[in-house]
């Protein structure tokens, strides 16, 4: 009882202190529709998949860039870590008769709501790249967005913890969400990456939280293919290798790593402070 | 009056240096206690492994009858804090600070409200509760905080340094409200400075140098200790013999303090013709002086006291504030 009160409590104070930054709320906004307009009309006009003509770079992006912005927007809310401690907040919560596993726990949950709030705003672009919305697509979205959301939230718990300046995180998170991004074939398929590199994207739990994006994103579109036929994008793209599991296998994968470092993060976050 | 804190031995190293050199005390309930000692000298650490947040190296300390390593919880719901540095969030407001501390510490929703109006009227913040903590002065901060560590009725509370950095009308209205507390709920207060002025409102003072105890006593009581008045002679140019001229003719040890040398007489007024006439020529100015917890110190610990205004950590802070007020906000 008293942990799940403190889990509100956190996720709380994290939701109310990003409502009232309103920069943070227009960088959400202007960040994705930066990207979507640089690839819309410069990469894609240069750009197109191999063996997969079929499906245009914009619309294979979309879901990437969602990953992008909800594993960008994570690792911000969890460097929240490192400024409660440098601004003097976090000794608040660490003397007070808590348990400490339940802050870190609040922490992930506020940051994957900030991220379903980044999904939202990304969502409602879609007919922008020509993709098609329904209702169920959104849903099943928004719940991949937290999951996604969680699991990296924890793994900047982990590693906020072990920081002690702002410099030494964004060191780190250079040398890691970067890769983690360029790995998780957000923005080139597996099937075209050298061998060498395949092993490493498959170890990285984001590339199954992109092909979970893919499979839902593309499930409500119809292509139009050689020969004039029409056909739905998610199977074109199945067949290209642009999708590559199961939407349940994706979610598994996705739920177990989610697990994992929330409790490694809440673990961590315990025995460093 | 019971015990309400009990510290035996307790040592705290960090690597090879010692911070806190085995130190013992006990606080009464219900009282102002003061640890009085320089930057370095031990108060915060001894404040964190009374506060749970460090493990004593060695040694025990129980507070609220609860042992600080076995029973971090109970202890953590029987204190209020107010650390040195700032702990607020400045994007809350106060009435926010003051939410999210009663849910953590389990107040009642049903009493909140009442305990809210109660604590700010204490530190006479009413008016200001749906105001953002980033307008409010330091004086403020530091107001909100004392009352924010009182929110769960702490039996004790503990102020680290809590005039640092703040002006004399502050201080002493921070001084004031402590007071106030003590007077009116009974909470026990113990608190840390580096100011000798303050520390006389204490009802027992510590004196804390180099991670050891000096001595710990009432202020009157302390005071005594130096036996007499305290007289104070300032030579004529450089006078090099002057110090050990003094000594020798009233045999009393005799500290330079700056260019000034210093000495306690039995009573010092009809001690002045006397220096007139013994050093004619040699002395420039005499001064009486009713000891201070200053002399007693210099006395104890063989040096005065350094008043340093803000520590390199405040330095770093300000530095990031500014960084941060520029870009994140
Ligand atoms: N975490 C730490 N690691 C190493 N040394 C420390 C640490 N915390 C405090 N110290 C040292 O212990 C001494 C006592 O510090 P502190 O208790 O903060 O003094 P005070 O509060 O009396 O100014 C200082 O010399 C300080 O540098
Ligand atoms: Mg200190």
């Amino acid at each position: 009882m008293k942990a799940l009160k403190v889990i509100y409590t956190i996720w709380f104070r994290e939701y109310k202190t990003f409502m009232r930054e309103k920069g943070r709320i227009v960088a959400m906004i202007g960040q994705p529709l930066l990207y979507l307009l640089i690839l819309g009309k410069g990469i894609t006009a240069g750009m197109s998949l191999k063996g997969s003509s079929d499906v245009d770079y914009l619309r294979f992006m979309y879901p990437g860039i969602i990953g992008m912005s909800i594993l960008f927007t994570s690792i911000f809310s969890s460097i929240s870590i490192i400024w409660d401690r440098e601004f003097g907040f976090l000794k608040e919560v660490l003397v007070a008769p808590v348990p400490r596993w339940a802050v870190a726990v609040g922490k992930c949950f506020g940051g994957a709501t900030i991220a379903m709030i980044q999904s939202v705003i990304l969502i409602v672009m879609a007919p922008l790249v020509g993709i098609s919305l329904s209702v169920l697509m959104i849903v099943e979205l928004l719940i991949l967005s937290f999951l996604i959301s969680f699991a990296v939230t924890s793994l900047g718990v982990i590693i906020a913890s072990r920081m002690q300046s702002m410099q030494s995180f964004q060191m780190v998170m250079n040398f890691l969400v970067m890769p983690l991004y360029f790995l998780s074939g957000a923005m080139f398929p597996m099937s075209s990456a050298p061998t060498w590199m395949k092993p490493l994207m498959m170890a990285d739990p984001l590339t199954y939280g992109v092909d979970a994006l893919r499979n839902v994103v593309f499930s409500e579109t119809m292509i139009v293919v050689a020969g004039n036929v029409q056909q739905p994008l998610v199977e074109v793209a199945r067949t290209a290798g642009l999708i590559r599991w199961s939407l349940s296998f994706d979610v598994a994968v996705m739920t177990a790593s989610a697990m994992l470092l929330a409790v490694a993060g809440a673990w961590v976050f315990s025995k460093s402070n | 009056m019971p015990e309400i804190i009990r510290v035996e031995s307790l040592v705290k190293k960090f690597g090879e240096f010692t911070a806190v050199a085995g130190i013992d005390f006990n606080i009464e309930a219900g009282e102002i206690f003061g640890f009085l000692g320089p930057n370095g000298a031990g108060k915060t650490t001894t404040i964190k492994i009374l506060a749970t947040l460090l493990k004593p190296t060695s040694g025990k300390a129980t507070l609220a009858g609860y042992d600080v390593l076995t029973h971090p919880n109970e202890v953590r719901q029987s204190i209020g804090m107010v650390f040195q540095d700032q702990s607020l969030d400045d994007r809350l407001t106060a009435e926010e600070n003051l939410w999210f501390h009663a849910m953590l510490y389990d107040v009642p929703n049903s009493v909140f409200t009442e305990r809210m109006e109660q604590v700010l009227k204490l530190v006479d913040l009413g008016d200001r509760r749906s105001s953002l903590v980033r307008t409010f002065s330091g004086g403020m901060k530091r107001r909100l905080e004392i009352a924010r560590g009182l929110l769960h009725h702490p039996r004790v509370l503990f102020l680290d340094e809590p005039t640092l950095g703040l002006d004399p009308q502050t201080r002493n209205a921070i001084w004031h409200h402590v007071r106030r507390l003590r007077d009116e709920v009974g909470t026990t207060v113990f608190m840390t400075t580096h100011y000798m002025d303050e520390a006389e409102n204490c009802d027992h003072i510590a004196i804390i140098d180099h991670g050891k105890i000096q001595a710990v006593d009432t202020p009157a009581a302390l005071k005594r200790m130096i036996g007499g008045d305290k007289v104070i002679v300032g030579g004529v140019g450089s006078d090099a013999d002057l110090e050990k001229d003094l000594a020798a003719k009233y045999n009393v040890e005799v500290q330079k303090v700056d260019s000034e040398f210093h000495f306690q007489m039995q009573s010092g007024a009809e001690f002045v013709p006397r220096v007139v006439s013994d050093f004619s020529g040699r002395v420039r100015s005499i001064q009486i002086k009713q000891p201070s917890l200053e002399d007693v110190f210099l006395r104890l610990t063989g040096h005065a006291i350094r008043q340093q205004e803000g520590s390199a950590i405040d330095a770093m802070r300000q530095g990031v504030q500014l960084w941060r007020s520029g870009g994140r906000r």
